[in-house]
Order: structure tokens, then sequence, then C-alpha cells
């Protein structure tokens, strides 16, 4: 995974709620074996089915950050929606409440989910609205989005936010605690099932 | 300190818990399908890892997986590619898979409990958000992404953060034609999509008591839809029938330890919830969803709601929106809205309780003739069951389709679905936008309420039809 230190870009106002990942991307999309290339999925049936679709309108076409409403992200554990958002060109997401799953992925796949209060989304709408060439800065060092002259503090897990800076994988983080995992192990019941085929 | 059932079964698996760090969870049983798993084995294989404990891990092909014609290749060639690719990854792994064909085959979350591999107590995962389901034995069980398979495939542990808890009780007896999908449909329109984000539900309460293990399973399965991280139901005598001779369930001392330890499972008196939903059973009615998420249920005598009735701004929008791609006008009473086709199956009530049900109301009556109804067993064993007791013949008379095991219309992955402007009455979990079709329309409904809205080609709770 990238780390994430600081992006800068401008940012696409997603006004709606329950963005659900059906949405970001739909399950005729996921069939793909890589782990590239789903940007031709990403919110593909809003932009097919409504021209005024935020993301058709060429002023937010390179926008890097996404600004949307509560609960973004409900639905299904495809980290393919993240993917999407990743290779369709977005670094952030922001929203006053993500789906816990949608969260959790994107702590793994490098997109930076980043939870402000209802009210300042919809400042940071008014803004970008008023004027989408506004660049947004989005820094996990200082923990704050800035545009303009606002400066918005966001609160984010440490551990989170260290994995991050340093994009680094958790499979390598575990293996440092295999003798934990081994006695453990150890411990088991003997009653548990395994999947072999049954007796 | 009292503590709860969920927090009982996370503590039990910490294998190492730091401050400031996530814990370190064990994964008792690890199921895999051929959608999100791809990315993982390569990520296995570009790192020169292995799977560290093949035995506690099970495939199925499931999503992609066609209803007709189960014996021929896949003919769509990248659904074929991804089931190959999930053949390729089982035997280079060594992982166990149950292929199109085989008996064991089916929905990752209906074979689990099938089979017995689900058990109270336990941690189970897959890269599948409805993996909740098995959270109906106790067990803790919940959906990861990707990334995280390969990381429990790798480890078989997984870094979490303790939920938080929260109850849902229910008491009250259920009135006839009322059933586990009404019940968690109330309970999402009363908390919201989102509403339980965070949060492990238990369902508690006389009501989910007197459930068979098939209805906790749908109750459990919902969790999502609300947003939780989890459901679990406290095993009990229920829970201990249905398992005692599976396949893979405890047999003789083994049985007997593994009963004592489970009759431990339940939350403690006094132990505390940092949040309480209360509902009341016995005045519940079938529910149907209006709108694009699952929290948009009403009550089946309701109407379609005015957006301008809601207080709340986004709430409002969602609404608008909702409408305006379902094609339903305010004030629409919803017993008057015509579906195109019916669909009985998913993880949520494709188990052959659903289909007995459905099956009683269909049987000696025909489906409206402008109604297509599909139903889809849920696994391979349910199939032989159903077919076992007749069942498929009463469908068949009644005029429905009776299709080979598979996730099938409830996501549209394969070719079961709806084409544009089409609307279902659905028994699956999701009435998301495109869901089921590109452009289809999804109502969420139980099982009962499908048989009789197909037997009328509108919306219609079992109890409609007496006399009919
Ligand atoms: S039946 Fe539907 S919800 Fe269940 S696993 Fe399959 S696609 Fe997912």
């Amino acid at each position: 995974m990238d780390a994430f230190t600081t992006h800068t870009g401008t940012a696409a106002p997603l006004r709606r709620s329950a963005v659900d990942t059906d949405q970001i991307i739909p399950a005729e999309y996921l069939k793909r074996i890589t782990r590239t290339g789903f940007e031709d999925g990403l919110f593909i049936a809003w932009r097919t089915n409504e021209p005024d679709f935020v993301l058709n309108q060429p002023q937010y076409a390179d926008a890097s950050i996404l600004v949307a409403g509560p609960d973004f992200g409900t639905g299904s554990s495809r980290e393919h929606a993240n993917w999407a958002l990743l290779d369709g060109g977005f670094r952030v997401v922001i929203s006053s409440r993500f789906a816990d799953i949608f969260r959790n992925n994107s702590t793994k796949s490098g997109l930076l989910t980043v939870v402000l209060p209802q009210a300042e989304v919809e400042k940071l709408w008014t803004a970008i609205e008023a004027d989408p060439t506004t660049p947004v800065t989005v820094d996990l060092q200082a923990k704050a989005v800035s545009y303009g002259d606002t400066v918005v503090p966001f609160e984010i897990d440490d551990y989170v936010r260290w994995r991050l800076l340093e994009g680094l994988d958790d499979v390598g983080l575990t293996e440092r605690h295999l003798d934990d995992i081994e006695a453990y192990e150890a411990k088991r019941p003997s009653w548990l099932p395994t999947a072999l085929p049954a007796r | 300190m009292p503590k709860t059932l969920a927090e009982k079964v996370y503590e039990a698996h910490v294998v190492r818990s730091t401050a400031g760090e996530p814990d370190l969870l064990y994964i008792d049983l690890h199921l895999v399908h051929e959608v999100t798993s791809p990315q993982a084995f390569d990520g296995l294989r570009a790192a020169g890892r292995t799977v560290r404990h093949p035995e506690l891990t099970m495939a199925t092909e499931d999503h992609n997986v066609p209803t007709l014609d189960i014996l021929k290749p896949i003919a769509d060639p990248i659904s074929r590619a991804q089931v190959d690719a999930l053949r390729r990854n089982a035997k280079e792994f060594g992982i166990r898979l149950a292929p199109m064909g085989d008996r064991d085959q089916g929905i990752v979350h209906v074979i689990g409990p099938q089979l017995g591999l689900t058990q109270p107590g336990m941690t189970i995962v897959c890269g599948d958000s409805h993996t909740s389901t098995h959270g109906a034995f106790g067990a803790l069980a919940f959906g990861i992404g990707t990334s995280e398979v390969e990381h429990v495939l790798a480890t078989q542990t997984l870094p979490q953060y303790k939920p938080k808890q929260m109850s849902v009780t229910v008491d009250g007896e259920l009135a006839p034609g009322v059933s586990a999908k009404d019940i968690i449909l109330a309970v999402i329109a009363q908390i919201g999509t989102n509403g339980a984000a965070g949060h492990v539900i238990e369902y508690r309460g006389s009501a989910i008591e007197a459930l068979s293990m098939e209805a906790r399973m749908t109750i459990c399965n919902m969790s999502i839809e609300a947003g939780a991280k989890a459901g679990l139901i406290a095993p009990d005598r229920t829970t201990f029938d249905f398992l005692q001779g599976r396949p893979h369930a405890p047999q003789g001392a083994d049985w007997d330890a593994a009963v004592e330890y489970w009759s431990t499972l339940r939350t403690d008196e006094g132990a505390v919830f940092d949040a309480e939903v209360v509902l009341d059973a016995s005045t519940l009615t079938p529910f149907v969803t209006w709108g694009t998420n699952p929290g948009q249920g009403l009550p089946i005598d309701g109407v379609v709601p005015d957006p301008a009735d809601f207080a709340d701004e986004g709430e409002r929008r969602a609404a608008e929106q909702a409408l305006a791609y379902m094609g339903l006008t305010a004030g629409t009473p919803l017993r008057e809205i015509e579906v195109d086709t019916v669909f009985l199956g998913s993880c949520t009530n494709g188990r052959i309780e659903d289909l007995r049900v459905a099956a009683d109301l269909l049987r000696g009556r025909k489906i409206d003739p402008s109604t297509r109804m599909l139903v889809v067993p849920g696994s391979v064993g349910v199939k032989a069951q159903a077919e076992a007791e007749g069942l498929d013949k009463v469908f068949l008379e009644a005029g429905a389709e009776w299709r080979g095991a598979g996730c099938s219309m409830c996501l549209g992955m394969n070719p079961d679905q709806l084409k544009p402007g089409e609307r279902s009455a659905s028994t699956s979990n999701r009435n998301f936008q495109g869901r089921q079709g590109k452009g289809g329309r999804t109502h969420l409904v139980s099982p009962s309420v499908a048989a009789a809205t197909a037997l009328t080609g509108k919306l219609t709770a079992p109890a409609d039809l007496i006399g009919a």
C-alpha cells in the first residue's frame, strides 16, 4: 500500500446520503481477478444515466477528493469499492459518517477516509460548488483539512494513522507476533471443527 | 464484571492485546468465495506466503454460478475465469472447495451452518458482509475486505478493535403470517441503514428465543443492513438440536464438552450495552421496502411516503431520489404496487424453512400469469431436501421456476437479472439501485409475502389470501 502523508487536489461534491457500495461499483464489475482497472465501474449507473451527475461535469473531472453525504459506503464488504475510487483518481473521501467495513478497507487499501461534522461538509460543499478549482489539502500528519482560509481538524485513530503514514502492510506487522499466535493455537479446544472432508 | 455474549466470544479469541494497538483476534473459520478472494491469493503468492491453516478454511462457488445448466461450463467467460481462479487457488493452497455440482455447494452462508461448521462461540469471517448470518449460532461472525482475507489466509488472525454493544430486544408473539424477515426489516426501518455502525447487535427477548435456527439466521443476516459489525443470538436448546449430528459437529465426549461450554455463552445479568432498542413482536405486520435502501421500509398496510413529510433534509432528498428511481408516487397504497418478478432465495431466505412457507401458500394455486417467480435454493443440500419433500413440484405446478443453488438474482452476477424498469418482490437483503440488474427496482419482502405476491401480481400479505 502507498503511504499517505498529505494530499492537495480539487474536490467533488457528492450531495447524496447512504451511497452504497453497489453504487460505487456494481456487482458485474467485480468479476475481474486483478487488483487494478476498476475505474470502469466507478459510479457507472449514475455516470451513464444522469448527465448532470457531479462526476460528469467537466469542472469536477479531475477531482481527487470526494466530499459525500452521510453513511458513505454502506452495504457489501467489497474492497473493490475502495479500489474503484483509487483507480478513478481519488485519494480521499470526506463524509460525516462511513459504513464500518468500507472505512476499515480504506485503511488497508490506502484510500484516506476523513470524518468531518456534517456542518463542515456543508461548508466545504458550498466552497467547492462556488469555485470548483479550490485547492483542498488533506494533511494526515497535521490531521487537518484546509481550503482557502479554513482549517478543519479531524480525528483518526493513532495506530491507523501511523500505518497509513508509513504505508505498512498488516500481514508483515502481524507476523512479528507469531509466538503469540502459536501459544494461542496450543490452547484451542480440540473439538473445534475443521473444514476437511467430514467423516 | 458482567459481560455480554459478544464480549465473551471476543475475549476468548484475543491472541495479543497491547495499549495503543488493535487486538489480534484469532479466527476459527474462514469461508471463501470466488469474488473477493482472487486478489488475496495473488497477494500471498507475490509475498511467497502460504495459507497458515487450510483446514480452517472452506471455499465455495456461489456468486457467479448460473442456476440453469449447472453441469455445463459457465457461459459468461469472465464469470468462468473467476470461478476457475478459485479452483486453481484452492488446489494450490490445499483448501477444501465445494464446486458447482458438488453436494456441499451453495451460498457460503447457507453451507457453513448446513455442514455444522458454524458453531457457538466461534469467530468466523468471510469476504462477504452477510457473514453476520452465522451469528445466529452465537458465533462472532463478520464480513471483511480482500486485504483482510489475505491477512487471515496468511496468519489466521485479524487486527481488531473491540466493537460497541447494542441490544435489540424483541418480546411478544408474532401474528400468523409475520416472520423473522418482518422483525429485521422493522428493526432496520427504526434504527436506519447505518444506525448500528460500530456495534455488534445481540438479538434477545422471547420472540427471538421462539424462533427456529433458519429464522434466527434471517435476522442476523441483515444486521449489516443496519450497519452493524455483526449480529448474534445466544445459543440454546434450539441451536444444539440443529447442530447435533451434522457432519462437522462434535461427537460423543467432544459433543458434551462443547455443549457445556456453549451453555456459558449468554450475556451476564447486569452487562451494559452501549445502545438498546426494544420492539414488540405482537404489533408487527408484514413489512415491505418502498425505497432504495433497506431502512426505507413500512408495514404493508401503509402507503408510499411523501418526501415532504421527512423533517431531515438528507432523508427528504434520499426519499425523493428513491421514489424517482423506483417509479413510485407518494400516497400509493403499497398493496397496489404491481411486480413483474418474484425472487425467493438468497442467504437471507433461501433455506428449507423459507421454501416450505412459500410452498404452503402456493400449493394448489397458480401464480399470476403476468408474474414470473424464480425459486433458487440456497444450497444443493437445501435443493435436495426440498425435492425430497416434493416442494419442487409445488412450485412448478404453481407456475414458478425451480432453479439450481446460488446467489442468483440477489445480486445478478449470473444471468438471473431484472431488466431496466422491471420490479421485483425479493426475499433477499438489498434493494439498492440496480442491485438485481441495471435499472431494476426491488421491494424486499418475507418468503410468505413473496409467495402471496406471486399469486396476485401485487404486493400482498399472506393474510390477504384468506378467502381469495
Ligand atoms: S445471496 Fe446475496 S447477499 Fe447472500 S452472499 Fe449471495 S450475493 Fe451476498
